[in-house]
């Protein structure tokens, strides 16, 4: 064994060019591989700490994983509502720990604008602590103050004491591109004040402007319809004058005291007199909305395994190429005694050496460029890294790889041992 | 073990055809040689003369008849086995290309050590030495058994190829025309110092070439 190590050692690095280059396509195929995976792993992570801390999500009875997308992503139009009079109903159960109104519709250059109360804050976090940080500033006080988060921030440079406006409706055009505002008019006479900056967390809120429920009535007292009331302009410093508790609301987050008491909960909801109500598990419904996303990953994933493929094809095809030169060395190491599993060992070994030198190369790439690119991606695309070491998968991954690297040099071997035997002592040259 | 008295080569009614062919490439009544005989086979090309070291290497089994190296039968023998037999008793000089290209000189003659640890035992507690004390023998310095073996001369090549066919004292040393990538006088030197190293040895050696000229140093002479 040691014997055909070095042999196989040696003559492969007298053919070091081609096969390096064998093993640089493997060593892309790994790093394209192992690349999808972590980042995909990472999303997953990510997107269940989304709704890290929050037990139910209660909402307009319909569809789970659009309420889901509404009251967690705070994406999409919420045309169903709740009353105000039932969230102050489900929120004095003893059960629930701490509840969180939720009203969504306007937005501010494409960013989604929460209306909520200073609890959000509290409560809600990124999945390793519970509590959102503030990067500058503190939570809302005032009516017509805001508080950004940090992706909100860093792509429209924004600091803490700037005034901005909001548009109403919900947008999702991509805030560099949003200048046309003539379907989104602004609800200009009543700015707001930027009093905090979220430090970022990774999940949808980086994305969110976040102001009190109070505020998001007192923009909308002198409009109707979704239009300005003709006629009827109620200056900012008036609107205190108004009640501005809120007659609706799009979702409510729930927290409970007992985690084991979520079903019951549920079902109560679920059970509500006043009018249909839903509660939905999170976690759950994130599955289910993973789901409908699944397909794109495992789109990725086939054509890394592609290239895996092809990568492997190219490894068989310079050892099976490169076999015609050999045929000299074969019959030499027949005369000093080789047999002919020899000769098997032999070149399988060599296109074992080439599959690990290319999988360590691909890991070695993957594990650099995480380590480097970690925080411009968790700044750019609010992904974490940092901590992704070789997860369970990736090994698999890696396992497969090798397996199917050490199947595929059995096709060369086993060519290379026919023609050992074929040629004999003296191969015709 | 082999007996002491058991001949090299006892072949008997050898016919060989390629699968396939009906008329045999090679047809051998009777041939013997015995421990320590040194025997010239001569041979035109096309006259069977690589076929035949291949049937004695056991590369090849023969279609009819007996071939028996040191009393022992090859086609009696699994393929495994005879790859084993090969290692162990025969050592094999060839024409040109005898070496690997990526070893040293040294490494080279250590192969068959390395396949066989019959060989690797008789060479000795330490077959690095056998292997120096070889090369030095066959006028190969140390400086030059440490290079790559492609860039040594061809006849520099063709000593090494001998050391290595010799290293371990196989019983019998087969030579396929191993002069003729030399110039005339270097294929004189040449036989002469490989008689002498297998005489040395105790090995039998069976040399076949086309060249009738390279006959006077031997014991027998038979032609194919």
């Amino acid at each position: 064994m040691k014997t055909l190590l070095s042999l196989a050692w040696a003559s492969a690095w007298n053919r070091r060019l081609s096969l390096a280059l064998a093993a640089l396509s493997i060593a892309l195929a790994v790093t394209l591989l192992l690349s999808v995976t972590r980042a995909r792993e990472a999303a997953q992570t990510q997107f269940a700490q989304s709704a890290a801390g929050v037990d139910l999500v209660v909402g307009p009875r319909g569809s789970p994983v659009q309420l889901l997308l509404h009251a967690v992503f705070h994406l999409g139009d919420a045309s169903h509502t709740l009353a105000w009079k039932s969230y102050q109903t489900l929120a004095a159960d003893p059960l629930i720990a701490w509840s969180l109104p939720l009203s969504l519709g306007d937005s501010h250059r494409g960013f989604p604008v929460l209306g909520s109360t200073p609890e959000f804050f509290r409560h809600l976090g990124d999945g390793q602590q519970q509590g959102l940080a503030f990067a500058d500033g503190q939570p809302f006080a005032g009516l017509f103050e805001v508080v950004i988060g940090a992706e909100v921030a860093a792509r429209l440079g924004y600091q803490t004491g700037r005034q901005i406006t909001l548009q109403h409706g919900s947008s999702h055009l991509d805030a560099h591109h949003h200048d046309d505002d003539a379907a989104h008019p602004e609800h200009a006479d009543k700015p707001f004040r930027i009093v905090g900056v979220l430090a970022p967390t990774g999940t949808p809120v980086d994305r969110t402007l976040i102001v009190s429920l109070p505020a998001l009535e007192a923009i909308h007292l002198d409009w109707q319809g979704g239009m300005p009331t003709p006629g009827l302009s109620i200056p900012a410093d008036a609107a205190n004058k108004f009640d501005l508790t809120p007659k609706h609301l799009n979702a409510v987050l729930i927290g409970l005291h007992q985690r084991t008491d979520v079903f019951r909960v549920q079902r109560q909801i679920n059970a509500f007199g006043g009018e249909p109500l839903m509660a939905i598990l999170p976690g759950l419904a994130m599955d289910e909305l993973w789901q409908l996303m699944g397909s794109v990953e495992r789109t990725l994933h086939g054509l890394a395994w592609l290239v895996m493929a092809a990568g492997l094809a190219g490894l068989v095809a310079v050892i099976v190429a490169g076999l015609g030169e050999r045929r000299r060395e074969l019959a030499i190491l027949r005369s000093v005694g080789a047999g002919r599993r020899h000769i098997v060992g032999l070149l399988v070994l060599e296109g074992a050496l080439v599959t690990v030198a290319g999988t360590a190369l691909g890991v070695m790439v993957v594990e650099t460029a995480g380590h480097l690119l970690a925080p411009w991606l968790r700044a750019r695309l609010g992904l974490d890294l940092s901590g992704a070491t070789l997860s369970m998968e990736a090994l698999r991954i890696l396992a497969v790889v090798l397996a199917t690297g050490l199947a595929a040099s059995l096709l060369p071997a086993w060519r290379a041992s026919r023609m050992a035997l074929a040629d004999g002592l003296l191969p015709r040259l | 073990m082999v007996s002491p008295m058991a001949p090299a080569i006892h072949i008997r009614d050898l016919r060989f055809a390629w699968p396939g062919q009906t008329a045999p490439c090679l047809t051998l009544p009777a041939l013997d040689v015995d421990q320590g005989e040194q025997v010239f086979i001569q041979g035109e090309s096309g006259a069977g003369k690589s076929t035949l070291l291949n049937l004695i290497g056991g590369v090849l089994l023969p279609r009819e008849g007996r071939v028996q190296i040191l009393d022992q039968a090859l086609d009696a023998l699994s393929a495994p086995a005879r790859d084993r037999f090969r290692v162990d008793h025969i050592g094999f000089i060839f024409q040109q290309f005898n070496l690997l290209p990526y070893l040293s000189a040294l490494d080279n003659v250590l192969l068959p050590c390395r396949f066989s640890a019959t060989r690797a035992q008789r060479a000795g507690p330490r077959p690095v030495e056998a292997a120096r004390r070889l090369l030095d023998a066959l006028e190969v310095d140390g400086s030059d058994a440490a290079r790559p073996a492609n860039t040594l001369s061809v006849g520099q090549q063709q000593r090494v190829a001998a050391a290595r066919a010799l290293i371990g004292r196989p019983a019998l040393i087969l030579a396929d025309e191993p002069t003729s990538a030399l110039d005339p006088r270097r294929q004189d030197a040449f036989i002469t110092l490989l008689g002498k190293e297998v005489a040395a040895h105790g090995s039998s050696l069976v040399l076949v070439s086309h060249d009738p000229r390279l006959a006077s140093r031997f014991d027998r002479c038979i032609a194919l």
